[in-house]
């Protein structure tokens, strides 16, 4: 049970850092904002070793269930986020990160446990095929957070006020960039994991079954995120327009994940 | 040693006085010199903007201070009775609040404005240029550097811009993230122009385009500002071209339309364009402002912008004082801790003192012992003493940083009768000191920061 008192332990420290954002934006108090990013990263700490532990100790990969995989999504939002954080210089990602974080914690605590994933999908594919979509849907959430913040300081600019809260958002071009940037490599892995997918398909189960409603919603949401990468390259689909469809893609990416993963329809438990 | 400061500020005098006093860029060093040539001054840096005079001093005796100053009036040929009545005088925490003030903009003309750390930190480099700034003084400014460094990062006191052209900057840095590899195009060539380019020259815009109807006035600010200049005529690829457009032109209609310019974002591929127009008439349709990625702010959106700062800047100054207060009080609990160091070395010396001339009093006696028992007698005596000096030590330490901690210090120069002066830290046991002394400062100010 020692992985489970270091996942309530992640969770409580996270919604402590969830708190300690809110505080700095609402009551703007960066010393408060230091400090949650601290406990963030000790949550980070402690979230890490509970996957570890959860690993090693009872052999339950991050792919069995929705709730580990969920633990393992929120783990590498948080992850993805220090390093953009650190890469540039904007503490204030993790008061989106850091929230989205604690929420999909909680949602995961609620969830049931471990279910058998499908027979003869077992072996080395289905842990990447997992890894590899979950990583890319983590960096497609920061694409999302920078997405947010980038309308909400251009709603700012648009309304000629000072705003508050977002004089301590990065300029428009840096969250620009930061959405490219995590968009590109979400994209990426989202694309290898998905692949990942259907060579267990193919050799598992001899067959793509293309009507079950997370490989639906899996292509429709790798769609989205290949228009709007290609609308970026060729047509200049920048600042605004990126950032409303990087949030609408990650919509469909919880859609995805979560919705389907929650009740439980067709073939796919996580 | 005390720290001095005197000086002027636009509440206490008329600019014509704080002209006739200001000291011209390029005769401090040679003031800086004249004053530290005095007697009783040992350390002195001078700070001289528009808006104040002072002088801050590190002195043996606090007479040293008044020589000093008038010095400074025969220098500049000030009658002492025409300053008098303007003139400040503040001795240690003070001198530390007041600069502490000074550099985070609380006692500016413009609450809360910028250039005044700058101008510090130029008053305080100048004196270690002419090496009339000490360990005192060095040690002073660097508080309030991190003060002033501080108060920007935890308040808003500098937020937003205090005048339009920093409202102008402010704004462009929202938008872009850095502008020293922004175009900035300069419509019309007049003073606004010219002042709201200026600051964004000085935020970093290296590349500057001038176009206006007189093409002999755009090649001079173009000159002035290091840029070039553009056909007023091929406006519309000026613009596609910019990041940053400057408007103020004497046009009575607008010159800039929203046709043209959601032309312009489709051929750029929605490159963000910030129009700055301060002309009046308004030199840009309005309309504009709707297109996306385009933003425009006119002069009365930036003096909005100014006057909502305004209001938040006088909000955050009291937190900024708070700040002040604390960072003083530490200020103080360090000058205390520290002077009470000079008592600590010399009771350490006296106590070493005698053990070294028991020892060779007893000389004789340990004759015979092999070189390990001699070895023995050392450490035991060594290890009496550091004992029996920890607690008064410590205590000592801790007490200083209460206001009668001095007493104690000299309780223990009257009881063992201590020379502080002549027993002064001097070479290597005086540096090992200087160091344990440092400690606990810089245990504090990783508190603080």
């Amino acid at each position: 049970m020692l992985d489970r008192l270091l996942f309530d332990g992640a969770v409580a420290l996270y919604v402590l850092g969830t708190g300690g954002f809110l505080a700095f934006l609402l009551f703007d108090r960066p010393k408060v904002a230091r400090a949650a990013r601290v406990i963030t990263m000790v949550g980070f700490a402690v979230h890490s070793a509970s996957l570890v532990a959860r690993y090693v100790g009872d052999r339950v990969s991050p792919a069995a269930s929705l709730l580990e995989s969920l633990s393992f999504f929120a783990w590498a939002i948080v992850g993805a986020s220090i390093v953009f954080q650190t890469r540039y210089r904007m503490p204030v990602l993790g008061a989106f990160a850091t929230p989205l974080s604690a929420l999909l914690l909680l949602v995961a605590s609620t969830s049931g446990d471990a279910a058998p994933p499908p027979s003869g999908a077992s072996g080395v594919w289905l842990p990447v095929h997992v890894g590899l979509v979950v990583l890319g849907d983590a960096l497609l959430a920061l694409a999302a957070c920078a997405g947010l913040m980038y309308i909400l300081q251009e709603r700012t600019l648009k309304a000629k006020r000072v705003g508050w809260v977002t004089r301590r958002f990065p300029s428009l071009e840096v969250l620009d960039a930061v959405n490219v940037r995590s968009l590109t490599i979400g994209f990426l892995l989202l694309t290898l994991g998905l692949l990942s997918g259907g060579i267990i398909a193919r050799f598992a189960w001899a067959t793509i079954t293309w009507w079950e409603p997370k490989v639906v919603f899996s292509v429709l949401t790798w769609v989205l995120y290949a228009v709007l990468l290609h609308g970026r390259v060729t047509e200049g689909w920048r600042g605004h327009r990126a950032a409303v469809l990087a949030i609408a893609g990650f919509v469909a990416v919880l859609v995805t994940l979560v919705g389907v993963g929650l009740f439980r329809v067709g073939g796919h438990t996580v | 040693m005390t720290l001095v400061l005197l000086g002027v500020n636009h509440t206490t005098a008329s600019v014509e006085l704080r002209e006739r006093l200001a000291v011209p860029e390029d005769r401090l060093p040679e003031l800086l010199a004249s004053l530290n040539g005095l007697p009783e001054v040992e350390e002195v840096c001078a700070l001289s903007t528009c808006n104040r005079v002072e002088v801050i001093l590190a002195v043996g005796a606090a007479a040293g201070a008044d020589c000093a100053v008038r010095r400074l009036l025969e220098w500049r040929g000030v009658e002492p009775d025409l300053v008098a009545p303007s003139l400040y005088r503040l001795e240690e925490a003070a001198v530390a609040r007041h600069l502490f003030r000074v550099a985070s903009g609380l006692d500016s003309l413009v609450l809360g404005e910028p250039q005044i750390l700058g101008q510090v930190k130029e008053a305080y480099a100048a004196a270690l240029r002419a090496r009339t700034a000490g360990p005192r003084l060095s040690r002073l400014f660097h508080t309030v550097f991190r003060v002033a460094k501080r108060i920007r990062t935890e308040t808003g006191l500098g937020v937003q811009g205090v005048s339009v052209g920093h409202a102008a900057v402010a704004l462009a840095r929202r938008i872009f993230d850095d502008l020293t590899t922004k175009r900035v195009l300069v419509l019309g060539a007049g003073e606004m122009a010219e002042i709201t380019a200026r600051h964004l020259v000085a935020s970093g815009v290296r590349d500057v385009t001038v176009a206006s109807r007189s093409a002999e006035r755009a090649r001079a600010l173009a000159m002035a500002l290091g840029g070039r200049t553009a056909p007023y005529e091929a406006l519309a690829q000026a613009v596609g071209e910019a990041d940053i457009v400057v408007a103020s032109t004497g046009s009575p209609t607008p010159i800039v339309h929203a046709g043209m310019v959601a032309d312009l974002m489709r051929a750029r591929r929605q490159k963000p364009l910030f129009f700055i127009d301060i002309a009046v008439p308004r030199n840009v349709d309005p309309r504009v402002h709707d297109l996306t990625n385009v933003y425009l702010y006119d002069i009365d959106d930036l003096k909005a912008v100014v006057e909502e700062g305004r209001s938040h800047r006088q909000r955050e100054a009291g937190r900024a004082e708070r700040i002040v207060e604390e960072e003083v009080e530490a200020f103080v609990r360090g000058v205390r801790t520290r002077e009470v160091v000079p008592t600590i070395v010399a009771l350490r010396r006296r106590f070493e003192a005698i053990r070294r001339a028991e020892l060779a009093r007893m000389a004789a006696a340990l004759r015979d012992l092999t070189p390990e028992q001699r070895k023995a007698v050392e450490r035991l005596t060594e290890g009496m003493l550091g004992k029996l000096l920890h607690a008064p030590t410590a205590t000592l330490k801790r007490l200083a940083e209460e206001a009668e901690g001095s007493l104690y210090a000299d309780a223990l120069a009257t009881l063992f009768e201590l020379d502080r002066a002549t027993d002064a830290p001097r070479g290597r046991e005086a540096a090992s000191e200087r160091s344990a002394e440092a400690t606990p400062i810089a245990a504090r100010r990783g508190q603080t920061a």
